[in-house]
């Protein structure tokens, strides 16, 4: 049986913990209030700009622009991996992490060499532990996401596969769909696939009207398109971002709710451990007093 | 009088969403205005001041390049970045502006002309509104 003080002390220990458990509960909760507005703000954006290109991309044939054309031949394909820069959330991490390992086996199953473009100090440090290549990385830069770290990326990106250096490329994050629930989604950067028209009402309206376009469909595809790569780069972003604070948000919750658990534990050991203590010390003085009398 | 609703979006933010009667766009093929019930229009922007008309009163915002669409009578102006007069920091563009023609002067191999060129024509516009 462990001592009386030893136990104490480990009660001490475990509320300390929980101290910095609840503190950082609600430091994730309050950034994530602040994660949450940016996608807000971004929305009406990224809405209009699906809008827009949906409504030229009925104008134009398919393969119209490179960005949209399929190559003849795959043989490079990047991955862009966003991750959060701290641990302490979970699973998420490692979850959004094996999706992408998992994606990379599936093309190098398709005969490509796969590289990896790492968002995030965690997806870098696990790809780089994995033994991948990985050909570009900024970390320490999902606490403050904007959107030239979006544009560079893609900008990278659109490179790659303008020149041929390749010929796929996709994008690994965490997709924000509720508190709860923030699952690792893969998506298809390039070749672009233009946004289907007629999801939203207001693009299948736009079809009536005919639009005056300036300078001319091909030249405005052309400048729309890598800009939409962008959009949604930083798109994954901002989910990411918001993804990593509700995870850690639960992951601390949890973690909380344990050191309670073991704090009840301790504390009923604790009062065990003195109360056989006290007997043992009662049968200490009895013995004696019986001793004296006998 | 009749309007035409305004909205200039970026990334970040919505920077203007309001009721106007005319617009004057920097467009990629020159100036254009926008009057109320203008035709459908997509068109693409170049670097340079977009000109409302608030109450009367001319209000002059920076704009990055980007898209104007026109649809039922709303301008949405889409642009990485939209600065009011107010907003603009000066000492940044000012230091854009020297980088900027330091590079363009120094003209090393890997220069980028086009992105030096961008940025240059950015710092200049904006110093240009601020300076209004």
């Amino acid at each position: 049986m462990p001592s009386l003080k030893d136990v104490k002390m480990k009660i001490v220990g475990v509320g300390k913990t929980k101290q910095i458990t609840k503190a950082m509960n609600m430091v994730a909760s309050a950034k994530l209030r602040g994660a949450q507005a940016r996608i807000e703000r971004f929305r009406p954006y990224a809405g209009k700009y699906r809008q827009v290109l949906a409504e030229l991309a009925r104008k134009v044939e398919d393969g119209a622009h490179p960005l949209l054309a399929e190559h003849q031949e795959k043989k490079r394909c990047a991955i862009v991996l966003v991750t959060s820069d701290r641990g302490l959330c979970g699973g998420f991490n490692a979850n959004i992490v094996n999706a992408a390992l998992k994606l990379a086996a599936e093309k190098r199953s398709e005969g490509m060499d796969v590289q990896f473009a790492c968002v995030g100090r965690k997806g870098r440090d696990a790809i780089r532990s994995a033994g991948q290549e990985i050909t570009l990385s900024y970390g320490d830069r999902m606490g403050s996401v904007d959107f030239a770290l979006a544009s560079s990326v893609a900008l990278e990106m659109i490179h790659g596969y303008e020149t041929l250096a390749l010929d796929e490329v996709w994008m690994v994050y965490g997709e924000f769909v509720s508190m709860g629930h923030q699952p690792p989604r893969s998506l298809r950067l390039l070749p672009l696939s233009a946004p289907e028209a007629g999801q939203d009402e207001d693009a299948a309206q736009g079809a009536h009207c005919e639009y005056l376009y300036e300078p001319n469909e091909e030249q405005l595809l052309a400048e729309l398109l890598p800009s939409y790569v962008k959009v949604q780069v930083y798109r994954g972003m901002l989910d990411t971002a918001a993804s990593e604070h509700a995870a850690r948000m639960a992951a601390m919750d949890n973690a909380t709710r344990n050191c309670n658990e073991m704090i009840n534990t301790l504390t009923l050991l604790y009062n065990k451990t003195r109360q056989a203590s006290i007997t043992s010390e009662l049968i200490d003085i009895v013995g004696g007093a019986e001793a004296l009398n006998g | 009088m009749s309007t035409l609703q305004l909205e200039i979006v970026t990334p970040d933010k919505t920077v203007v969403s309001t009721e106007t009667d005319m617009v004057v766009c920097p467009g990629v093929m020159g100036e254009f205005g926008v009057l109320p019930h203008h035709v459908s229009l997509l068109s693409a922007l170049k670097i340079g001041l977009l000109r409302y008309s608030d109450n009367g009163k001319d209000q002059y915002i920076f704009i990055s390049g980007g898209f104007a669409d026109v649809n039922e009578n709303v301008l949405t102006v889409l642009a990485e970045s939209a600065e009011r007069a107010e907003d603009i920091d000066v000492a940044r563009a000012e230091a854009a502006k020297r980088r900027a023609e330091e590079r363009l002067s120094q003209r090393a191999e890997d220069l980028d002309v086009k992105r030096a060129e961008a940025a240059l024509q950015r710092a200049v516009t904006r110093l240009q509104l601020a300076r209004r």
